[in-house]
């Protein structure tokens, strides 16, 4: 689940890392007032739950209150990457010395919480990691003792080089971790962090994503949540049990498993169509479940067939072949559908559906090229 | 030979009297499998199946000297499970349950190292060896006894791909399912290590997905220290970048964990990577008539 970046900053305020004022504003005149309560150059940011806002024009500096007003104008209501801008944040724009970077991820290689830091900051971490990874420093914490006092004064010194101002970073350092592990975030990113003339070290600008499977035990996190059209497409199907995305081509999948789903989006582009989605419909096969993943698929316009792709392990082809009989009595649709039945209980599965008129196939290439020419027709 | 579980396996079953629990227990011992305890706290006493009852994984431990082990907790309790495991000294668990919190599979991993502990999972679907031991909630038809090992981060994916295997008269010495989940335990280095070392294996079957970079380093674990040919699959080539496909793992983050870079890293390993299913069996056929 990802939060916007006013958000984490609240989390931040929490945790008591330290984070210039700001307002979150909704319309023009919001941003004017607030811009003149805080009576000095501000920086209005627009909230979206996508990176690259500076690129694309969502970020403006302002001097003044017109500077404010006329970056609200330009701001609010654009378009970044597909999100609509609706609000902005309005924020303290400090003098800055020099910009870095600290974030904290789960590393699957050495199965810990990892912190990173670089002394480039403000700029895009993945192309430094990449162009110069040696400027990255990373360090892997032990969830036994959490970030140690003197491991976080070591990584700040690399960093800042003065200890006054090492001693600061590290505070920063072990709150941020400690708002990572209470939170059950994935990624917990501070760029840039700055430092200031006054030897100040703040927080500018802060991205935070956390764990789906956390959620049930992180009720406060969970209250953030602001998901977009798409996403609540997609939280509906999780609700249900199955697991939706949606893509841009014209060809419904509906299948068992993560893999196999992916495994049959391949397939389709592989032979020249384009898939309409990702939708796994998990182990069970209840026709209620079968039901409710037609009505999602067939809810996306741009549906021109629809390929049915069942292995049977646990999930018995008969359970899903009468799910689908259920399903097609309650949907009436004039979208052709294929469906490829195999392992347990194909046989009976294939049987029951000679009844529906159904084009059923017994393999998932065969499937995917009738699905492709169905989706011509 | 095999990898991991065989005959002498002594399975518990960690949360027998759940419904997925009773379900799968069935199918194991109908495929052969040594089930000798089930743990169900406060259910100590009750014979299912045949099969005796414990309150604590010690206790079973203890009474039938199990050194095997399989987890169907609900999630928010896996964790707990497989720490119990550990201490009671099993050697190997299968954690089939989904879902569980990253951070308590990184709280989980300094524990398991401590006690030597092996696991497989979370969110797995387990592991056999062919007429010796099913681990899991793998159809166990569709395995043949064989000399193909076979490695993957999927379900059902796994068992079309080992379906293909059987049809085309490719046997499989062990399949590993070793789940979609970022955190996980034995993976596919570990795996791979067994298989070379694994004498009745000929050649292994790698099946991988988008996000993370276990299969670049997969491909160069092959390339310096392995002699049998191995075949490999990924899934999610048409995946978008930043969604997550169904697994916790299966997300293409910061421009990588694609699956062009992992084609190209096994590639660049000498590893023949399919464009499809189908073509895995062929591919099998022509690396092992060299």
């Amino acid at each position: 689940m990802k939060i916007h970046e006013y958000q984490a900053r609240q989390l931040f305020r929490k945790y008591g890392i330290p984070v210039p004022e700001d307002v979150l504003c909704y319309t023009v005149s919001e941003v004017e007032k607030a811009a003149r309560d805080l009576n000095r150059m501000v920086v209005v940011k627009a909230q979206v739950l996508v990176g690259g806002r500076g690129k694309a024009g969502g970020v403006k500096l302002a001097r003044n209150v017109d500077d404010a007003v006329s970056a609200a104008k330009q701001i609010l209501g654009m378009d970044i990457k597909g999100f609509k801008v609706e609000k902005v944040l309005v924020a303290d724009a400090v003098d800055i010395t020099k910009e870095y970077y600290v974030g904290l991820i789960n590393d699957r290689n050495t199965k810990t919480v990892t912190l990173m830091a670089s002394s480039e900051g403000g700029v895009e971490i993945e192309e430094v990691a990449r162009v110069s990874p040696e400027k990255i420093i990373k360090f892997h914490i032990n969830p036994l003792t959490g970030l140690l006092d003197y491991q976080a004064r070591d990584i700040a010194l690399q960093l800042f080089g003065d200890i006054k101002i090492a001693q600061k970073g590290a505070d920063i350092f072990k709150k941020l971790y400690k708002l990572y592990v209470e939170t059950d975030a994935t990624i917990a990113e501070i760029n840039p962090l700055v430092l200031t003339p006054d030897n100040e070290v703040l927080a500018i600008d802060g991205k935070m994503n956390f764990d789906d499977n956390a959620l049930y035990r992180q009720p406060e996190i969970l209250a953030m949540r602001e998901p977009d059209e798409d996403e609540l497409v997609e939280i509906d199907a999780n609700n249900k049990g199955l697991s939706y995305i949606r893509l841009d081509g014209n060809i419904g999948c509906m299948v068992n498993g993560a893999g196999l789903a992916m495994a049959t989006m391949d397939m389709i582009k592989l032979y020249g169509g384009e898939p309409a989605n990702f939708l796994d419909i998990g182990g069970s096969s209840s026709p209620q479940k079968v039901i409710d993943a037609m009505n999602i698929l067939l809810k996306d316009k741009n549906v021109k067939s629809v390929m049915i792709n069942i292995f049977g392990g646990i999930t018995r082809c008969d359970d899903v072949a009468k799910g689908l009989i259920k399903a097609l009595e309650v949907i009436t649709t004039d979208i052709p559908i294929v469906v490829r039945l195999s392992g347990t209980n194909a046989a009976e599965g294939l049987e029951l559906l000679k009844q529906t008129n159904l084009p059923t196939v017994s393999s998932m290439s065969e499937a995917a090229k009738k699905a492709i020419e169905l989706s011509r027709m | 030979m095999s990898i991991l579980v065989n005959k002498n396996t002594k399975l518990v079953i960690q949360g027998i009297t759940g419904r997925d629990g009773k379900f799968h227990t069935g199918k194991m011992k109908e495929y052969g499998t040594n089930v000798v305890a089930g743990v169900s706290p406060g259910k100590e006493g009750l014979v299912l199946d045949g099969i005796p009852v414990f309150n604590t994984v010690a206790a079973a431990v203890k009474a039938t000297g199990a050194n095997t082990s399989i987890i169907f907790v609900p999630a928010a309790f896996a964790a707990d499970a497989i720490l119990e495991a550990s201490e009671a000294g099993i050697e190997l668990v299968v954690a089939i349950s989904e879902g569980l919190p990253i951070q308590d599979m990184i709280r989980v991993t300094p524990f398991l190292k401590q006690n030597g502990t092996l696991l497989i999972g979370p969110n797995c679907p387990g592991i056999i060896t062919p007429d010796e031991a099913l681990i899991g909630i793998l159809p166990g038809n569709i395995f043949k006894k064989g000399n193909i090992g076979f490695i993957s981060r999927s379900g059902t994916l796994t068992y079309e791909v080992v379906n293909l295997l059987t049809e085309n008269d490719f046997g499989q010495t062990t399949c590993v399912g070793i789940g979609g989940d970022p955190i996980a335990g034995l993976y596919f280095i570990d795996l791979l290590e067994r298989f070379e070392n694994d004498p009745e294996t000929i050649a292994v079957v790698v099946i991988g997905e988008i996000g993370g970079d276990a299969e670049e380093q997969a491909a160069q674990f092959i390339a310096e220290k392995m002699t049998k040919p191995v075949v490999a699959f990924i899934a999610g080539q048409t995946a978008p970048p930043g969604k997550r496909m169904g697994h916790a793992g299966a997300i293409i983050s910061s421009g990588s964990g694609t699956a062009a870079e992992k084609i190209a890293a096994f590639n660049k390993a000498g590893v023949p990577v399919a464009k499809e299913p189908n073509e895995i069996p062929v591919l099998l056929r022509e690396l092992l008539k060299k």
